[in-house]
């Protein structure tokens, strides 16, 4: 096991200048960027995202956090070979129809992005067909979908239901959230998970595709 | 300031069940403490029925205006619920809110205009959430020359300039208090409204952050405000800002809501 306390804390402090010189450094003692990633990168950004969902850090802290990682992953893409897995799972994202809220679906992104996942992001208004055809193309394991009003909650029905229709229901897993979405709504609509946060949706994500936190 | 007391909000654990299990009482009560704590409009919003909201929101109407004499602020985006709950409304109500989303805006227009009311102008564009003051100020002239073709005079209409986290961007509060005042200076007759505790999502001392924003927003301007009226501490900045702003005559209003216990410092 290397040893990343270090670069850790830089990415805890969302010391950008520490963490890049902290990952450099790494990549010059010939350490794999696969293990940077997993074991440095990803493995804080999951404290991160923990603590946050504790109420123990704030937005600011953990975007700082977010971004400071985004700027060290950077450093890695050229060393990472042919063949490597780097992403944990595919997700698709976006606001559901009728909605223009983006904070909570960008967070959300964000930390999963931290967290390992290769996030598409659909952006806001997105209609039930626009899931569907992106669905066809980018074969995601996991939608996720948000919505910020009681009113545009139903479109998170309608684009499960029209993932149903096409038949790509049972080939992607769906996870919602938003201000007035609740994990019985959740269930109501047949959605897979529901995140209350940004760092509980990435709990939420990896029990989906079955990532236990052990193995990393 | 116009105050819009904001507790009838199905959001809330206790007003949900009060309105699930239609407690008239509970409501009521409800109501006229914030009508005692100086609220001019008592907003009610039942948007977490979603399937059920028309029905609860009617109720609601019916029920509120019963305990108390103050005019509502009919609080949804969605249209049917508002048309339904005007026509039980009796006095003129404030309809929160129109936005240039256009299927918002096309249905609501005729249920403006079908009878006396004040209108709250949200500064949500037909595609995106504004951000500078110029995405703002842009989107607020807009609904105000439609509201004012349409009839409605400049005085009943309540630009929103949408609060957004400063956790996420730190720029949010200074665009959202650059709206307010070249809305105000652009539109003399017009009101400024926000609610406070978008501003501190993501961050801790809301309540603090949610005050400080507020004697802000009053100095560029804001005319109206939605919020807890039973809340001392923030009563207490807004009457003592009135009060900075020269708008107290003899201080009455700040002493008297100090002697009768309205506000704590």
């Amino acid at each position: 096991m290397n040893d990343f306390k270090a670069l850790s804390e830089a990415i805890s402090k969302g010391d950008i200048n520490k963490a890049v010189a902290e990952t450099k450094s790494a990549l010059e003692a010939g350490i794999s960027a696969q293990d940077i990633l997993n074991q440095g990168l990803i493995a804080t950004m999951n404290e991160v995202g923990d603590r946050y969902s504790k109420g123990l850090i704030f937005v600011p802290q953990m975007l700082r956090s977010a971004k400071t990682m985004q700027e060290c992953t950077k450093l890695l893409k050229p060393y990472f070979q042919e063949g490597d897995v780097v992403s944990k799972g595919q997700v698709l994202m976006g606001t559901v129809r009728g909605d223009l809220h983006d904070i909570g679906k960008n967070l959300v992104s964000m930390m999963l992005e931290g967290a390992g996942f290769t996030i598409t992001d659909l952006g806001v208004d997105v209609a039930p067909e626009i899931f569907v055809e992106k669905v066809r193309e980018v074969e995601p394991d996991i939608v996720g979908m948000s919505a910020l009003l009681s009113t545009t909650m139903p479109a998170m029905a309608d684009t499960i239901e029209a993932l149903q229709k096409a038949g790509l229901r049972k080939k992607v897993k769906i996870m919602i959230g938003g201000a007035p979405v609740t994990e019985r709504y959740a269930q109501k609509i047949g959605a897979d998970a529901y995140g209350s946060d940004a760092g509980s949706a990435v709990t939420r994500a990896k029990e989906l595709l079955g990532i236990d936190r052990s193995e990393e | 300031m116009v105050i819009v007391g904001e507790k009838i909000n199905t959001s809330r654990k206790n007003v949900e069940d009060a309105v699930r299990r239609r407690d008239a009482a509970a409501i009521a009560a409800m109501a006229r403490e914030q009508a005692e704590a100086g609220a001019h409009y008592i907003d009610i919003n039942a948007g977490t029925f979603v399937d059920e909201e028309v029905d609860c929101l009617c109720w609601l109407t019916e029920t509120v205006q019963q305990a108390m004499p103050l005019p509502l602020s009919l609080d949804s985006p969605n249209p049917v619920a508002l048309a339904e709950a005007m026509k039980l409304h009796r006095g003129e109500p404030m309809v929160n809110s129109i936005s240039l989303e256009q299927e918002r805006l096309d249905s609501l227009l005729p249920v403006i205009t079908s009878q006396p009311c004040s209108v709250v102008a949200l500064c949500m564009a037909r595609t995106s959430m504004p951000v500078t003051t110029e995405e703002r100020v842009q989107v607020g002239s807009e609904l105000v020359e439609t509201l004012t073709a349409e009839g409605v005079p400049r005085e009943k209409i309540y630009v929103d300039p949408l609060i957004q986290p400063v956790s996420v961007n730190t720029d949010m509060g200074v665009a959202a208090l650059g709206a307010i005042r070249r809305i105000m200076e652009d539109f003399p007759g017009v009101n400024a409204i926000c609610g406070l505790s978008n501003i501190s999502f993501g961050l801790p001392e809301r309540r603090l952050i949610n005050r400080s924003f507020l004697a802000l927003c009053m100095a560029y301007g804001l005319s109206a405000v939605i919020l807890d009226p039973t809340d001392r501490q923030l009563m207490a900045t807004l009457l003592s800002v009135e009060l900075l702003l020269g708008r107290d005559e003899y201080c009455g209003n700040f002493i008297d809501a100090y002697q009768s216990g309205r506000i704590a410092g």
